[in-house]
């Protein structure tokens, strides 16, 4: 009986090593896991490429770096927020909303919201001389070279 | 229910119109803002003979090196990276460089490493057995405020914070290094 209570004890040990060491093995991150955030990020070397396909040597040492990061247990968030202190604010695709950068939010919607309104205006204003130069049928031109111009009109 | 009479309409239009007012006040500060960045984007590179761009570097070992404080000696700052091609050309004669002129006290030799990453960027120091101080241009602050196009580029500051002398590609040769910083010390 003290046996099998000691073989017990020992499978359980072993049992939960085991378990604890596959938790502590990280998987190396895929390479879609690394592009979904490269493809966030723009390194300053190729201006207007984002990470994800850029070919240069430099982007593929930063696509390792945001491997290593991921391997280590980083957040998606930890990681963009080490690339900005590290390179600066140009590495992210969207600036971050504040100070002037706040223009780059405001700006295309107050813009957008603008032209619709002048376009608006704009056919009222066109609308109105429409109506009011539409002559009616039973009222006869005051002007009397109107009136010969739209009698010629008629003929023709 | 109130007449509109002539009166009205006048004192109607003699109003400020506000919302006109708002909206060009609003559309001169935008073109402001993007003139404003328009001239500092399309600035050119530093100049020879206006004050150097001061700088605080980081290096890879934790020191902390502050141009201002290197006044009195001239200073040679290279910009560099482990994955530029062209800055290996020139890496091993800017060591033998600093090796020749360390012992004066009067030059000091600072690399920026642009836009790299840790373990590549030691790799490389370690290959060119480079002893001088090297550290990573954090937020790239300081190849903006000098406004660099790449690497590898070389700044000289003399004695009195001046820039005397910009190379923006590799030296050839240790001749080259010594031509440049030569000149710039005191006899």
């Amino acid at each position: 009986m003290r046996k099998f209570w000691l073989a017990t004890l020992l499978a359980l040990l072993f049992t939960g090593l085991a378990a604890n060491a596959a938790l502590a093995q990280q998987p190396t991150p895929s390479d879609d896991e690394v592009n979904a955030i490269a493809k966030q990020l723009y390194c300053p070397v190729c201006e207007n490429t984002p990470l994800d396909v850029c070919p240069t040597q430099a982007c593929a040492q930063w696509r390792e770096l945001i491997r290593e990061k991921l391997a280590a247990g980083w957040t998606e968030q930890q990681i963009k927020d080490y690339f900005v202190e590290m390179y600066g604010e140009r590495v992210l695709g969207a600036p971050p909303a504040r100070g002037l950068n706040w223009l780059a939010y405001i700006v295309p919607p107050v813009v957008i919201l603008a032209g619709v309104y002048v376009l608006w205006r704009g056919m009222r204003t066109w609308k109105q001389p429409l109506q009011a130069a539409s002559p009616s049928v039973d009222v006869p031109p005051s002007d009397e070279y109107v009136a010969r111009l739209e009698e010629e009109l008629r003929k023709r | 229910m109130e007449e509109t009479t002539p009166t009205n309409i006048t004192e109607k239009k003699s109003g400020l119109p506000w919302g006109k007012l708002l909206a060009w006040l609003g559309l001169f500060i935008l073109l402001a803002i993007v003139a404003v960045g328009l001239l500092s984007s399309q600035q050119g590179p530093v100049t020879i003979g206006s004050p150097a761009p001061n700088f605080t570097l980081t290096t890879f070992d934790g020191q902390q090196i502050t141009l201002e404080a290197l006044r009195g000696k001239v200073v040679v700052i290279n910009f560099w990276a482990s994955w530029c091609k062209p800055c290996e050309q020139e890496a091993a004669d800017l060591e033998a460089a600093w090796r020749y002129y360390e012992d004066r006290g009067d030059v000091v030799f600072l690399g920026v490493d642009w836009t790299d990453t840790e373990t590549p960027a030691m790799a490389y120091l370690s290959k060119f057995d480079i002893t001088y101080p090297n550290g990573p241009d954090l937020g790239t602050r300081i190849s903006q405020a000098y406004r660099t196009t790449g690497v590898p580029e070389t700044y000289i500051v003399d004695q009195n914070g001046v820039l005397a002398y910009i190379k923006l590609s590799p030296f050839l040769s240790l001749a080259e290094i010594k031509a440049a910083i030569d000149p710039l010390l005191k006899p």
